[in-house]
């Protein structure tokens, strides 16, 4: 520590922080040094975010104090206590000495400003540029971070770039007057894998070209394994551990590291197997680390029956962008000519990036959304043969459940009266005493008591919101859900219980899942076949095993080296990842190329190259 | 965007159209004009009103009245007041701009006082500043805008005799009507901005831009003022529509030569071609504003001038 190269350039020093009387974060230490990467990992609550926006003197715009604590930076003028800084101070080191990236790159960018302006921003303000020159340095900022055409973008606005391209305009913001130490609080959470590898890798780069240290803050273990050099995790409030990333991972000490790292699923730890799997899970009670459940191979899947649902050359497609006389010129091409079959007890995995299309075909199925052409046929009957009854009927039998647990429900009725609706919509039960034992029994199996159908949803937690959902689809007794993205927003100890909870349930009752998802990692442990899709079409489908052992089609390989995996000693190479996903947007006439699906092994599809 | 402006411009038109067409009708539901005229002398005969109504062109049948009234309308010839026989154009060349000088400072003054309050309440959220300002703001909404004109024309008219209760005549003149209709406006206002700001304020992008290091004052004003600017343009906008309406009241307690004193007249002495051009006149200018506000989005926000 005392050697000048590995001299930390941050130190955080016995950092306490409250909002009004509860005390968020409690005697935190750590420091970084420069060229290296710390990362602080933590669930929600951990206080992790709070951390970054402390060291950049931020929280107080949100009202947090700090009781206790240094923020040690030792600039080019010696050591500043930010703590203790003015927000003068602050201002001339915010942006210039430290900067920050952030996690909604969607939300980052400031809609009214072009690209340009907001670069320009920064080097006007510390480095007294006049405007022509800062564009210049924007332009060159641009291309730092990778970005085609950089001259042109500085002139377009936020909106009309992706998500991908916004995070990498957001890094040149941040780059743009050559921080010491850049903070980076998600920065790749709600980005697409393949997009996540690139910024990744840049983010690496530009950190060996500068010698930043970077602080790097995430749920995402894999992520984690693949950027750290050092590790906090933090836990209500407070540092659990810190280490070296391979040792941390190799031999965690703290059993909150222990549950979190056994909750995270490993790409490619199940190879070999023919089942999805159910595992125990490690929950933290009282501090102390517990063993629920047992291992259980699912061998669910009823493959001698007829398919409880046959998607047959689906096409559904959405007009958008009017001529100047009404007529439509552009159209979304969500699916193309997409067929597969989900059996009765059987798990099919829907996997695709953003615009590929894996959302409106689940949305299609449930009647949410009408298809173009094609056939939909569910319990053996066509869905374009039904009456408006059956149609009904099949409402009930098919169940959806939505990936943002609290927007899918009423906040203005209690959960108990959510989880009746469809009860009561299709008219199941009649009496409503017979009703509230069976919501009760919902609530129970889903791993509530019955006391919670009183209370109202934001007095629950995000898993508990998404186990009150499923309790509500499984109220109307469907033989299949569509789960969309329903796991994504919940931390990996709780998903991990309810990858459990779905896995009971289809064993229970047969249940067939539409299992939507980006998460491959998930998607090898719950699903018993996988389809890949890639804008609107089907490029590969197949047995997990297939599928994520003989990946075939470019696009899987490329998304399967994309996938963080959470083991720090594995060398990966994401030189191969360029570009962004193209958009599934055409002009009306250009119709996409119908791709040829090739049957390679029994029940292996893969379509000729795009 | 361009599309989006002619079309809008197209409903403008058409928005007038119906509005005339409804006010034409509906005066002549009031009853008759010719009856009023005749008042105060002595006996008059059935002939006697037929005359008279000759006279006003009332006996055509009514789509031929609002023909000719269209055609007027065109050549900037609404007719003559069927009181006094004046251009009716004259009067409303001399009624106008008092209207427009008032309504135009009364919202200028007030979003000019409700920006910067508002903005300082939303940023001082649950600090003395923030409650000062919600509550002058209430009390301010409370008073009745009528009673509040007596009340000033009392106090600086009659006891302090600072002001000059009544008339346009010079600055000091503005000064208690604009008062009296700014401080409601204000009041809505305040509230209206620290609503907008308080949302704003909780986006990514101002904290993006803070931890750029920008000063607190080019984060509200430039970055946050900007993006909460189309919904406080949508009700300033609205608003200038309730004002005009709201004038008539002001502009009767202070004897103001507006379109609304114009307006009161007319209705009272059921003088059509005056009434008509008034009407015309003030859903124009309410139109004329809301088209204005349309393009004001555009230039505010390039989500909309892409398009």
């Amino acid at each position: 520590m005392t050697d000048i190269l590995s001299a930390p350039i941050l130190t955080v020093e016995d950092l306490s922080v409250e909002f009004g009387a509860t005390r968020v974060i409690e005697n935190l230490n750590f420091s970084v040094a420069p060229g290296k990467t710390l990362a602080i990992v933590g669930e929600s609550g951990s206080g992790k975010s709070v951390t970054s926006l402390s060291i950049m003197r931020l929280a107080e715009t949100m009202g947090a104090s700090y009781p206790s604590g240094k923020i040690i930076f030792s600039g080019p003028d010696g050591e500043t206590d930010l703590l203790s800084a003015s927000q003068k101070q602050m201002r001339a080191i915010r942006g210039k000495d430290i900067a920050m990236i952030f996690q909604e790159p969607m939300m980052s960018l400031n809609p009214v400003f072009t690209i340009g302006d907001q670069i320009a921003e920064s080097l006007i303000l510390h480095e007294g540029m006049r405007k022509a020159d800062a564009l210049i340095e924007g332009k060159r900022l641009l291309e730092m971070v990778r970005l085609p055409d950089a001259g042109e973008l500085l002139a377009r606005y936020p909106h009309q770039l992706s998500g991908g391209m916004r995070q990498r305009v957001m890094i040149a913001m941040a780059m743009a007057c050559r921080p010491k130490v850049l903070i980076a609080d998600e920065p790749t959470t709600a980005l697409d894998v393949t997009i996540q590898a690139q910024i990744l890798t840049i983010i690496r780069d530009l950190q060996e070209e500068l010698g930043m240290a970077v602080i790097f803050i995430t749920h995402d273990m894999g992520v984690v394994a693949e950027i750290a050099d050092d590790v906090v995790v933090m836990w209500k409030g407070k540092k659990v551990e810190q280490g070296p990333v391979k040792e941390l991972f190799a031999n965690p000490q703290h059993p909150y590291t222990q549950t979190l790292l056994s909750s995270v699923p490993k790409l490619g730890s199940m190879a070999g197997e023919p089942f999805p799997k159910r595992f125990p899970i490690m929950l933290m009670e009282g501090g102390v680390p517990r063993l629920v459940g047992s291992e259980h191979i699912q061998n669910t899947a009823r493959y001698d029956e007829a398919p409880l649902l046959s998607v047959r050359d689906l096409v559904t497609r959405f007009d958008i962008k009017k001529g100047f006389f009404g007529g439509v010129t552009h159209r979304v091409h969500a699916a193309e000519n997409v067929s597969f079959d989900i059996y009765r007890g059987e798990t099919l995995a829907l996997v695709g990036e953003s615009g590929s299309g894996k959302s409106t075909i689940g949305r299609t199925i449930q009647q949410l959304q009408r298809a173009t052409s094609g056939n939909i046929t569910f319990d053996g009957r066509s869905l374009s043969s039904m009456n408006r009854s059956d149609q009904q009927r099949l409402r009930q039998e098919i169940q959806y459940i939505f990936q943002d647990p609290f927007a899918s429900l009423d906040p203005r009725k209690k959960i108990g009266f959510s989880i009746a609706e469809p009860i009561r919509t299709h008219h199941l039960i009649n009496s409503e005493k017979q009703i509230r034992i069976r919501v009760d029994q919902l609530l129970e199996r889903v791993g509530l008591t019955s006391e919670h159908a009183n209370r109202y949803p934001h007095e629950f937690s995000g898993g508990q919101r998404q186990r009150i959902c499923i309790a509500r689809a499984l109220a109307s007794n469907p033989k299949l859900i569509i789960a969309d993205e329903a796991l994504s927003a919940l931390d990996v100890s709780i998903q991990a219980q309810i990858i459990n909870l779905f896995m009971e349930l289809q064993e229970e009752q047969g249940l067939a899942y539409l299992f939507i998802s980006h998460d491959m990692a998930v998607v090898e442990q719950m699903s018993h076949r996988v389809a890949v899709l890639y804008l609107g079409q089907i490029a590969e489908l197949g047995t997990r095993q297939q599928v994520l052992e003989t990946p075939t089609h470019a696009y899987t390989q490329r998304l399967l080296s994309a996938v963080p995996v959470a083991d720090p000693t594995l060398v990966r190479n994401h030189a191969m990842l360029k570009g962004e996903i193209p958009s599934p947007i055409r002009r009306v006439g250009d119709e996409p190329a119908i791709l040829n699906r090739q049957e390679i092994a029994p029940g292996h599809f893969v379509a000729q190259a795009c | 965007m361009a599309r989006f402006l002619i079309n809008r411009f197209l409903q403008t038109i058409f928005v007038i159209f119906v509005v005339t067409l409804v006010v034409s009708f509906a005066i002549r539901l009031t009853g008759d004009p010719a009856l009023m005229l005749a008042q105060g002398a002595g006996s008059v005969s059935e002939d006697d009103l037929a005359r008279i109504r000759e006279g006003l062109g009332l006996n055509q049948p009514f789509l031929i009245q609002y023909a000719d009234f269209l055609r007027g309308f065109f050549t900037l010839d609404f007719g003559r007041s069927f009181l006094g026989g004046t251009p009716v154009s004259q009067l409303i060349g001399a009624a106008l701009p008092a209207t427009v000088m008032l309504a135009f400072a009364v919202m200028f003054v007030s979003i000019a006082v409700s920006i910067p309050l508002g903005i300082k309440a939303a940023v001082s959220r649950g600090k003395w500043a923030d409650q000062a300002i919600r509550i002058v703001s209430l009390i301010g909404l409370s008073f009745p805008n009528f009673w509040l004109a007596i009340m000033l024309v009392l106090l600086f008219s009659i006891t302090l005799q600072w002001l000059p209760p009544s008339g346009m005549d010079g600055f000091a003149s503005f000064l208690m009507p604009a008062f009296t209709m700014g401080i409601i406006l204000t009041a809505t206002n305040v509230r209206l901005v620290r609503t907008a700001m308080l949302e704003t304020l909780q986006s990514q992008y101002i904290m993006v831009a803070r931890a750029k290091g920008l000063s607190e004052n080019v984060v509200l004003y430039k970055h946050a003022l900007r993006n909460c600017a189309i919904p406080l343009v949508t009700y300033f906008g609205l608003q200038f529509g309730g004002l005009l309406g709201g004038i008539v009241v002001i502009e009767r307690v202070f004897n103001w030569p507006g379109l609304g004193t114009l307006a009161f007249d007319a209705v009272g002495a059921r003088d059509y071609p005056v009434l008509q051009a008034v009407i015309t006149i003030l859903s124009m200018l309410i139109v004329g504003v809301n088209l204005l506000v349309d393009i004001v989005y555009g230039l505010i926000d390039p989500r909309i001038r892409t398009e």
